[in-house]
């Protein structure tokens, strides 16, 4: 449920989002220039609310694949893949009425998110409905993957993982390197350097994946290649990164002066951290003490709220004042969301990378006839003070998110704006 | 030659065909706008930083056509 909401819910209706809203912009074409695209459109929406609202009806009523990311049962599935194609038309019917006759980096990214989940989604949630498979017996719903052992454990790290290149990287990538610069009124630093990273990335995340399954029944060569890869992964993901705060080279006084670069700034900064600790885990002797510990979850959540949460977070700030025509109702509601989301995120990961190797120390202890030194109840009692740390640190980041959405609602109503203040650095509100 | 030694000479030969194919893509990024028609990419991050519907596209592409 956790996973899929911010997944499917969260992170790809600021995909969606943004991509309405970037899309059109740097294609210098808007949707009402075409019936169909507005139509299609708005019709992407409905049913995309509709499909999450199923998802999550079916989980509740206990339908699930036990495939993680990929719960969905078959009807969903299908749900799902409309709603896709549905962006996928809107996608490129956009750029087939373009009047820029070159694709934006950011474009380049929204079209590897749809290309890259479109080919993920279809070939892990292979599977059979028992229902007509069996001639009617057992529950409608309910369906067996079309992998068995191992190689539905490879299928589904390969997807596993690169739903988070494609969900949680690719599209936040596309969001940063138009909503930095144009926050900010700076030019990319090197566009060059963006276009390498962008097919370094491509090449080398796909096939990364192996690393969840270390030290499993997988062959040692696809293990050794995920760690291998998780490695040379580090190369595109901070060649976007670094881009990204060259970019504010020579500005950086407006870090101190806007919380909206602070968000922008700290995601992309959250994002190097994140590339450079999950490859740091994809290293064997790491991963054997890193493995089913909290320091993974902790690694998760550094990426998804820093990263993921912070990079949305801002694009709505940014968008919201220009699609209401308004200012952003308070700067310093917004300064004080940064700040404590921030505190956040930090206890967080901290917790979890105390908890995570003493959780993975312990479970390897042994005497020296090689019985295991503790018991999982061991592991519980010490781990206790780093879990409410752990929860301290998700309410605090909970809470700036309720500041969030207040900011945004009394953003409707805020003080009205003219066009030509909206050029670059948003306007707010006391 | 067994399946190992075949593996081997193709990663090998995958490793340099992509060291070859990354180069010549920096060099391609570099040279591009030296032509007279070249392309320079830098002055593709205007597509953002100019992205009203009225303002000029960086590269007109019902223009391009024209010519």
């Amino acid at each position: 449920m956790h996973t899929d909401a911010d997944a499917f819910g969260f992170t790809v209706s600021g995909i969606f989002a943004t991509w309405y809203y970037v899309g059109q912009r740097v294609l210098k074409v808007s949707m009402a220039e075409s019936k169909f695209l507005m139509t299609l459109g708005k019709l992407h929406f409905i049913l995309y609310v509709l499909g999450v609202a199923a998802a999550v009806i079916s989980l509740f009523m206990g339908y699930t694949t036990s495939k993680e990311y990929a719960e969905f049962e078959w009807p969903i599935d299908i749900a799902i893949v409309i709603v896709w194609v549905m962006w996928g038309i809107s996608i490129f019917g956009l750029i087939g009425i373009r009047r820029e006759k070159s694709l934006y980096i950011s474009v380049w990214y929204y079209i590897a998110t749809f290309l890259g989940v479109a080919m993920l989604y279809l070939f892990n949630n292979m599977e059979i409905p028992t229902y007509f498979a069996s001639g009617g017996h057992g529950d409608i719903m309910h369906s067996v993957s079309a992998y068995a052992g191992t190689n539905d454990a490879l299928v589904q790290w390969w997807y596993g993982h690169n739903a988070v290149a494609f969900v949680f990287t690719v599209p936040i990538i596309a969001m940063i390197y138009y909503f930095l610069p144009k926050e900010s009124g700076q030019a990319i630093y090197s566009y060059k350097l963006s276009l390498l990273s962008f097919w370094g990335l491509m090449f080398v995340y796909l096939w990364a994946g192996g690393h969840h399954l270390l030290f499993s029944t997988v062959p040692d060569w696809i293990q050794t290649m995920g760690s291998v890869f998780s490695i040379v992964l580090i190369l595109p993901s901070w060649g976007s990164a670094i881009n990204m705060l060259l970019t504010l080279k020579g500005e950086w006084q407006q870090v101190a002066s806007s919380p909206l670069i602070k968000f922008l700034l700290l995601a992309s900064t959250f994002y190097m951290f994140s590339t450079l600790e999950g490859p740091v885990q994809a290293v064997k002797s790491v991963n054997a003490i890193a493995h089913f510990t909290d320091w993974i979850p902790g690694h998760v959540h550094d990426g998804t709220l820093g990263w993921v949460g912070f990079m949305i977070i801002a694009s709505i700030f940014h968008m919201a004042p220009r699609i209401f025509k308004r200012e952003l109702y308070s700067k310093s509601l917004m300064t004080a969301q940064f700040w404590i989301q921030t505190l956040g995120i930090v206890f967080y990961f901290t917790s979890m990378w105390i908890a995570g190797i003493t959780q993975g120390m312990m479970w390897r202890s042994h005497d020296e006839y090689g019985n295991l030194a503790y018991s999982f109840m061991d592991t519980v009692n010490v781990l206790h003070p780093y879990m409410i740390l752990r929860g301290v640190g998700g309410t605090l980041f909970l809470i700036g998110v309720f500041m969030w959405a207040y900011n945004i609602y009394k953003t409707m109503s805020a003080r009205p704006i003219e066009e030509s203040e909206l050029q670059s650095a948003t306007p707010m509100g006391a | 030659m067994d399946i190992a030694n075949i593996q081997g000479y193709a990663y090998v030969f995958a490793m340099g065909f992509l060291i070859v194919v990354l180069y010549a893509y920096i060099y391609h990024l570099y040279t591009k706008r030296k032509n007279a028609d070249g392309t320079d990419y830098e002055e593709y991050s205007n597509m953002a930083l100019h992205d009203d519907l009225s303002d000029t596209p960086v590269a007109d592409r019902f223009d391009a056509k024209k010519k």
